[in-house]
């Protein structure tokens, strides 16, 4: 086959389809860019109200906007451009750039692709609609206990909040699955974890973050919509639950986020210092070390948002000190860029001007931060308009300024044209000078006392000028970034056309051609450099050539290389599913499901959820050998087999990690529990178990025999023994029903007062949790089945049970986990 | 000549301390605990000035000159020069100073027992203070009245949402929480009227809920005791 009849070939096998098929699409070129796209609309929503914020406060005693109006709007700016702007934005750019950089063609869970991007569209459209309807959540963006509960917020704002907010967070968890699947299974053959760019390090430890970080809010907020909606008093003190539990599950998610936002965004700053610097960054290895520091170290810094709750000192001091050490990694990093530049001859332009403007005002959001991590002065600025200076120079610098250098640097991958200069400069000077004249002198109207979240002040305190002067700086600012985004927009259309590479990059994106195609690589080089592109510049036509591996595409699938996670070795060809409406459709169901509960019409959020269950196994049906995606084809070598012909595979893999995330929320609930339990000041534990202790244990007798039988005939399965496979399947789905039936027998027989006691409503929602696990994987297993029966799974294709395999292990480890914590340990320690 | 520079820096001072007083300012402290985070804060800011302007110098002459003459093989100790001494060495000594002068000075503001301290009760409802005096069994509305010179323990807490207590010239703020109590330390170096707003957010009136505190002389303060111990209880 000739080149170009390879590249014609790939073409249809990789398109998108035409029309309205576009909504169809899965692959990570364009969901990456929709999210872009997506998360830039609801920048500029944030964008206009922070300057309707600004209006209200420019002059004392303003009547502008009132109070509920503002608390509306300053409570909507801060949520959206947290959950559908920023993360949102930077995940669309990973999403776009990763496999590119890896040498794949695609992510290794294209449908999540699009099922997370659907999430966050729905989401974000049903949290703006509340604006427009005039109810939008009015209690901030960390929605603090009791103001934002059913008796201080009666009004659905709340609901909105909670509910839209966990529909956009599956777009987040999904993000970070499959990033971290793909990062560690389908680099290309030879890239070794530390020959992967340094982007892809920054990307992994952000997925990672996120798997970690995000289960916290999400059970945090079905805690609180269980508390507005059925009245389970997990926060209230009355019923013995504690409103500041809230506080430590919204920042244990909180403070993370802060740099699960900030790596991707120095991520684009440490591939862009070497490129125009004309040298490789200096101290890799350095950098890696801070990564891993930074992420490890911003899970214990989310007390430093409490610092004035009243806190025992002990835990203050402790939490200052890791406060002020993740300042170590960040100069690290920043050391790490000085150093790049200082041995490089620069090339100056577009990218770097902003990468120069994000130092100084990153620096100087740094050092504000260093200083809010002294307890004794946190206790004087928390909660001031210094805070609000402080977390804007660090979001502003620390990851707008690298998101707009790394969108003007990668502008001619995403059209193939060069960006205009002239227009440019002045979109930076305006919005560099607009946003420090806005925020810097915001520091000092913090110091001056004026606290944050009011909606207006009287004239003899000494903000007036100081908040004048903000309103006009931050008009500026507001007409450079509208300079940016024109300049952006009008670029497609006037700039010039982008040779190959214009930069002269190192890495493998820019060898998928500008604008790239959509399945990357024509074919797969073996890579064993950290800058392919300075080292093998024929790589640029010997990809699109046909030369390296995949080359061939007349079996009709999206193919990919699965490699080993550490040393990039060779293992499988994955084979990934084609165009699908299952993810919109599956999407389209939980939006019905999200509106059902907002509006409090059950039976709705019922069928919603029925029907989004129906989907989601659908698309989990349409996999391995069924002929929708890879029926057996004559030419498949045993050497390098499809991965649903082994026993190993990115399904496994994105399995134990979707596992990872659910422990993190189950964590945060034993957290929670042990937290009520010795803090709550009115928590009441019964003498004795409300469940009934022989119905559970029998109940976890089953679970660990049906978890034993799916062990055994999985090993057995993997030595390549079926004998009696269908059969063994159904045993074990009975044996998991019947474990379901007592498990629901002991619930129900129970003496649960679930509005009344906040003990009666924790041990509801863990027996929920774990019905839940226990009923799915029941199902699935009953799915298992019947996939034997079709020949879908048989001794040829042994990889779905092995998928299926560390749910079962995670569903009997927290039942007895749950058994020790929630019922045996009281018994023991007593009341 | 140097008059001139003279007057016009004693202006330039004068202008900056106008502009660092103010009805609710930290930097114009009246109490110890506020001056000591107002001492605090200038240090602070010196030190971060500094930091900021050589970092960015170094960034600034980084990308001015031409470095690409280091050879590759110099670049592994050049490397770790940079990050040890800038990347650790550097915040480790700055946050190392910062916790001498602050872990102390943050333990000094703590309520520890002590002779002469008086205890003043506060509840806050959505969106007013209700003041209660144990010991005298005095009750006031957005207003309290301490003498000067002695440690007053506020004994904090919420009948609704959290609110946050603070009077900014006079120290640090503390959560007001249903269900808990958390006990504030404040003093007034002298006598005045001192004005505090709640911090954390609570809804619609939050803007407006303020409250002073009023600073007597030790007589004066007694007087008004006094005064109030003999007001019928019924007419509050």
């Amino acid at each position: 086959m000739s080149a170009d009849q390879l590249t014609a070939r790939m073409h249809a096998i990789w398109a998108n389809l035409p029309g309205w098929g576009q909504l169809a699409a899965v692959n990570h070129t364009s969901i990456g860019k929709r999210f872009m796209v997506t998360g830039a609309v609801f920048f500029v929503i944030g964008g206009v109200l922070a300057m309707l914020l600004r209006t209200q406060l420019a002059l004392p005693m303003q009547t502008i906007i009132d109070a509920d109006a503002y608390n509306q709007l300053f409570t909507m700016h801060g949520t959206v451009m947290m959950f559908l702007f920023a993360i949102p934005i930077l995940e669309g750019l990973a999403l776009y750039m990763i496999p590119k950089l890896i040498g794949a063609r695609d992510l290794v869970f294209p449908r999540i692709s699009s099922l997370g991007y659907y999430s966050y569209l729905f989401g974000g459209i049903i949290l703006m609609s509340s604006l427009f309807l005039g109810v939008a959540p009015d209690s901030g963006w960390f929605m603090y206990t009791p103001l934002s509960s059913a008796e201080f917020s009666p009004g659905p704002g709340s609901d909105f909040w909670l509910l839209g907010i966990t529909f956009v967070e599956i777009s987040a968890m999904a993000a970070g699955v499959e990033l971290t699947v793909s990062i560690l299974k389908s680099r290309a053959p030879g890239m070794t974890l530390t020959k992967m760019p340094i982007f892809c390090w920054y990307i992994l430890a952000m997925a990672l973050m996120i798997v970690f970080g995000f289960p916290p809010l999400i059970l945090a907020s079905i805690l609180l919509e269980l508390e507005r909606a059925v009245g389970m008093p997990f926060f209230a003190v009355a019923g013995g639950g504690d409103p500041i539990l809230w506080q430590h599950l919204f920042w244990l998610f909180g403070h993370p986020e802060v740099y699960i936002i900030f790596l991707p965004a120095a991520a684009v700053i440490s591939t862009v210092i070497p490129v125009f610097a004309g040298r490789p960054i200096i101290g890799y290895r350095w950098l890696v070390l801070a990564i891993i520091l930074t992420a490890f170290i911003s899970f214990g810094l989310w007390v430093h948002h409490m610092f004035t709750v009243g806190i025992p000192q002990l835990a203050q001091a402790f939490f200052s000190i890791a406060s002020m050490m993740v300042a170590i990694p960040t100069a690290i990093q920043v050391f790490v860029w000085v150093a790049t530049l200082w041995h490089g001859r620069v090339t100056y332009n577009l990218p770097m001007l902003w990468v120069f403007g994000f130092l100084m005002v990153f620096v100087c959001g740094g050092l504000t931060g260093v200083m809010l991590a002294l307890v004794p002065f946190n206790w004087q600025v928390h909660d001031t308009h210094f805070v609000v200076a402080h977390l804007h120079y660090v979001l502003i610098g620390g990851m707008l300024y690298p998101l707009i250098a790394g969108i003007y640097y990668w502008l001619p991958h995403f059209s193939g044209r060069m960006p205009s200069l002239r227009m440019g400069l002045w979109g930076f000077w305006l919005t560099f000078i607009g946003m420090n004249a806005t925020f810097l002198l915001m520091h000092l109207t913090g110091l001056l006392g004026m606290p944050r979240r009011i909606f207006t002040y009287s004239g003899d305190m000494g903000w007036s000028w100081l908040n004048l002067l903000s309103s006009v700086g931050g008009f500026v600012m507001a007409f450079g970034l509208g300079l940016v985004i024109l300049d952006i927009i009008l670029h497609f259309r006037f700039g010039e056309k982008a040779k190959p590479n214009p930069w002269q990059a190192d890495t493998l994106e820019w060898a998928t051609g500008t604008p790239p195609t959509p399945y990357n690589f024509a074919s797969i080089p073996d890579i064993d450099t950290r800058h392919p592109l300075w080292e093998k510049p024929e790589l640029m036509t010997s990809i699109p050539a046909g030369e390296h591996r995949l080359a061939t595409i007349e079996h009709g699938r999206r193919e990919i290389l699965g490699t080993s996670a550490i040393t990039g070795k060779l293992q499988a060809i994955y084979h990934l599913p084609t165009n699908s409406y299952l993810p919109l459709l599956a999407a389209l169901s939980l939006a019905v499901v999200c509106i059902g509960l907002l509006i409090r019409v059950y039976p709705m959020a019922l069928v919603g959820l029925l029907v989004a269950a129906f989907f989601l196994f659908r698309w989990s049906w349409e996999n391995g050998s069924h002929p929708a995606m890879a029926p057996p084809t004559p030419d498949e070598d045993p050497s390098l087999p499809l991965h649903s012909r082994t026993t190993d595979g990115p399904g496994r893999w994105g399995m134990i990690v979707t596992l990872m995330a659910d422990g993190a929320l189950y964590l945060a609930l034993i957290f929670g529990w042990l937290y009520l339990w010795t803090v709550s000041p009115e928590w009441q534990m019964p003498g004795e178990s409300l469940l009934s202790v022989p119905v559970l244990l029998v109940s976890g007798v089953l679970v660990t025999v049906a978890t034993l039988l799916f062990h055994r005939l999985t090993a057995a399965l993997n030595q390549g023994q079926a004998h009696g496979l269908q059969m063994k399947l159904w045993l074990v789905t009975f044996v998991g029903f019947v474990h379901l039936a007592l498990l629901i027998t002991a619930l129900v027989q129970a003496p649960l007062a679930i509005t009344e006691s906040a003990h009666d409503a924790v041990l509801f929602f863990v027996v929920i949790y774990l019905l839940f696990h226990s009923l799915l994987v029941t199902v699935v297993t009953a799915l298992q089945a019947l996939r034997v029966k079709y020949g879908y799974v048989s001794a040829r294709y042994p990889y779905e049970p092995n998928v299926v395999r560390p749910l079962w292990s995670y569903t009997l480890g927290i039942y007895w986990c749950s058994v020790a914590t929630f019922i045996f340990l009281p018994m023991v320690w007593g009341a | 000549m140097l008059k001139r520079l003279a007057n016009s820096l004693v202006v330039a001072s004068s202008l900056f301390l106008t502009a660092c007083s103010g009805p609710m300012s930290t930097l114009d402290p009246a109490g110890p605990s506020a001056r000591m985070v107002s001492g605090l804060w200038w240090g602070m800011f010196v030190v971060g000035t500094l930091v900021l302007v050589g970092v960015v110098w170094l960034w600034w002459h980084a990308m001015q000159r031409d470095g690409q003459s280091t050879a590759d093989e110099q670049l592994q100790e050049k490397q770790n020069r940079w990050v040890i001494w800038g990347g650790i060495a550097l915040p480790t000594a700055a946050i190392t100073v910062l916790l001498a002068f602050g872990i102390p000075a943050g333990h000094r503001m703590l309520p520890w027992p002590a002779g002469n301290v008086m205890e003043v009760h506060v509840e806050a409802r959505q969106w007013y203070w209700q003041v209660h005096y144990p010991e005298h069994d005095i009750e006031l509305l957005n207003e309290i009245y301490i003498p000067v010179n002695t440690p007053i323990d506020f004994h904090l807490t919420s009948q609704d949402v959290i609110h946050s207590f603070w009077v900014p010239r006079l120290g640090g703020k503390l959560d007001m929480i249903p269900g808990r109590t958390n006990v504030l330390r404040l003093e007034a170096d002298a006598p005045g009227t001192y004005q505090g707003q709640c911090a954390e957010f609570c809804g619609r009136a939050h803007a407006f809920m303020k409250f002073e505190v009023i600073a007597l002389s030790a007589e004066d303060f007694a007087a008004w005791q006094q005064e109030h111990e003999e007001e019928p209880k019924d007419e509050r």
